[in-house]
């Protein structure tokens, strides 16, 4: 047990080292291939009245005439030990794990994804409760009624949800329930309040989000677990817990939806896993400061540490979500032995 | 007043295709501490009855009619609160394959203690306990360890036993055990058998045991009631089944049962044909398409169904060839055959 958690941990760890190495290739090879030079690219950070001059210390400061391999190792450096970055008017020491410094703002990456963090989070925990809770309630109910009218307008809700891209059930949301008509009792985009400053007005900012968010992952989570459901209950050891004597719904959640959780708590540790690194179409829409807010900036501002950053923290999420889905396993079916 | 008692029971399925009568009219009654043997090949209706006593069959799909009897109460009628109460309770089962009738994800000791604690208030530790102690009554080595094992980490028979003690955990009056050695090797069926024996004798229940092996209902039955198409064909005492059965299809069973003291060589003597549907039951006799005798009834066999008749000290069958016929047919033709075999 403990030698398979270490051997998946270092399997993570060269993960995370691929997908950064292709994330630098992409960010410096690409613009190569098009024939940018060091200067070109640097002048893109020193604003738009900058001579060739000061494109050239540019360059020199930010490393890019160096071999990409050194440069490389130098952002693996910085995350294991830290690094000393020069911004011009004197050295700072950036301590592990350090993600480097903005080309355009100057200000170091990781306090700032730390700061951006905890608004994915809130995002995602929330979503995740109510999306878990309707999925499997609606899927259980659907299986069990299964061809009632309840069970095929569930699944054609469902269908909608699945199909629905999230930009577009948001932008509905906000109307009807955000602005200005009789309806509207929710908070608009862009009010978020920390947890620690209020409770009450950080999930009245987030329940908007939530709900559109848990919209589209409950419509997949009630189909997988009504066709779960729809298996389990014809197991012979459904029957057998009618045999004992138990009463239906005891029979229905501790044997049959028992039965029908792997298949879940596999798609919901991958599905957290990436949400957390960044709900990139809700957040745009609801204006939340979240990490998927910020990877969109990074991208646009061509902004490469930031973009590092935050990918390096995604794939981080995924992979730990991945290992934590696989020892999951090994809880919940104890058939399971990991090796 | 017998203790339990089926009048006319029939459990109707109504499906697309038609009307599936699985059974069609059962009539039988069992006493405490005896044993019924319920043969018949697959899809005669033998596990369909046995749901049925149970209360198993899901309210909405399957139409269920007549009586069932249980002690002076009666089933069909009652709420099907009051039968889940019974169940496990007054009445238990043992499943065919216990590896597929136990929980995978709970272990062996959670699924008999959730039995137990169903229709007992106690403590988890007081029903621990118990489950423990029924481990150990089926034969169970060093039950305290394997209490907390999960029903893989068992061998087949050690799972059958567990399946036992499962359903014997609450003293059960009334005990089904429907195929209860099918997935078992031969020699681990011979001790489940005996246990079987055991723990009725020792319990006092009322046991029946659903098979299509006869030679399983020899080891225990004290009467033999043969299923086909969903009706009984032949009951009575185990001795009247196996010494003097009546019926062309008993014959057919009992030809086509592998002995040990038989020279391999020789060849068993299987029932031509196969089961019938049960939406589209033969005219008349279910058996007479299968049966070398069905032109010996002059045609009533085709077009009227059998009348369940006495013949002789509570032996009943469901045939038309007269009763002298079936007897010297059984003395001069079938028995010769079945022993020099």
């Amino acid at each position: 047990m403990v030698t398979y958690i270490i051997r998946r941990l270092i399997g993570a760890v060269v993960m995370l080292g691929i997908v950064s190495m292709v994330t630098f290739a992409i960010f410096f090879l690409v613009p190569q291939l098009a024939g940018a030079t060091p200067e070109g690219m640097a002048s893109r950070y020193v604003g738009r009245t900058a001579t060739g001059e000061i494109a050239k210390l540019a360059a020199e400061r930010l490393g890019f005439n160096d071999p990409l391999v050194v440069q490389y190792g130098r952002y693996v450096k910085g995350i294991v030990v830290g690094a000393e970055y020069d911004y011009g008017a004197g050295v700072e020491y950036c301590p592990p794990p350090c993600l480097g410094y903005s080309f355009i703002t100057q200000q170091p990456v990781f306090p700032d994804l730390m700061n951006r963090l905890p608004v994915t989070l809130s995002l995602a925990l929330g979503a995740a409760v109510l999306w878990v809770g309707l999925g499997v309630g609606i899927g259980v109910l659907s299986a069990l009624r299964r061809g009632s009218v309840f069970d095929r307008t569930a699944m054609i809700i469902a269908l909608a949800g699945v199909s629905l891209p999230i930009f577009f059930t948001a932008l509905i949301a906000l109307q009807i329930f955000s602005y200005g008509n009789p309806f509207s009792f929710a908070a608009q985009g862009g009010t978020y309040t920390t947890i620690q400053d209020s409770l009450p007005l950080w999930a009245y900012a987030l329940l908007l989000p939530w709900v559109t968010l848990a919209f589209q992952f409950a419509a997949g989570y009630a189909r997988l677990t009504r066709a779960g459901m729809l298996e389990t209950m014809n197991e012979d050891y459904i029957r057998t817990a009618r045999a004992k004597g138990l009463k239906e719904r005891r029979v229905v959640v501790k044997h049959g939806l028992r039965g029908a959780l792997t298949p879940i708590i596999t798609i919901f540790g991958l599905d957290f896993g990436l949400l957390i690194g960044g709900a990139v179409l809700t957040e745009s829409a609801f204006s939340l400061n979240g990490l998927g807010k910020y990877a969109i900036q990074a991208i646009t501002d061509q902004d490469l540490p930031k973009v590092m950053g935050v990918t390096l923290l995604a794939a981080l999420f995924v992979v730990v979500a991945n290992l934590i889905v696989d020892l999951l396993y090994a809880v919940v079916d104890p058939r399971v032995r990991l090796s | 007043m017998t203790f339990l008692e089926l009048k006319d029971l029939k459990v109707h399925f109504p499906t697309d295709d038609g009307l599936v009568k699985s059974v069609d009219g059962l009539s039988f009654s069992l006493e405490r501490g005896k044993t019924l043997g319920i043969v018949g090949e697959s899809g005669s209706g033998k596990s369909v009855t046995s749901l049925g006593i149970l209360g198993l069959h899901k309210g909405g799909r399957a139409k269920i009619s007549g009586e069932i009897w249980l002690d002076g109460e009666e089933l069909v009628s009652a709420t099907p609160e009051h039968v889940r109460r019974l169940r496990g309770k007054k009445m238990a089962m043992i499943f065919q394959d216990p590896l597929s009738a136990m929980h995978p994800y709970y272990t062996v000791g959670d699924q008999i203690m959730e039995a137990y604690r169903i229709h007992h208030n106690v403590s988890k530790s007081v029903a621990r306990k118990h489950a423990i102690d029924m481990l150990g009554r089926v034969g169970i080595p060093t039950p305290g360890k394997r209490v907390d094992d999960y029903p893989h980490l068992f061998s087949g028979g050690m799972r059958q036993r567990a399946m036992i003690a499962m359903a014997l955990s609450c003293d059960p009056e009334l005990l089904i055990a429907d195929e209860p050695t099918t997935a078992l090797d031969v020699t681990v069926q011979a001790q489940i058998l005996d246990l079987m024996r055991e723990l009725q004798a020792e319990f006092n229940s009322a046991l029946i045991i659903i098979t299509h092996d006869l030679g399983v209902v020899a080891e225990l039955s004290d009467d033999i009631l043969v299923m086909y198409g969903g009706k009984c064909i032949e009951y009575g005492a185990a001795e009247d089944i196996f010494y003097r059965p009546e019926h062309p299809y008993t014959w057919g069973l009992l030809g086509s049962m592998p002995r040990l003291d038989r020279e391999r060589t020789e060849r068993l003597l299987p029932i031509k044909g196969s089961p019938p549907s049960l939406i589209n039951v033969p005219d008349g006799c279910a058996f007479h398409p299968r049966c070398p005798y069905a032109d010996r009834t002059e045609g009533k066999s085709n077009t009227e169904v059998p009348a369940l008749l006495e013949t002789e000290g509570g032996h009943m069958v469901r045939c038309h060839m007269a009763k002298t016929e079936r007897r010297t047919l059984w003395e001069n033709e079938i028995k010769p055959v079945l022993e020099t075999q």
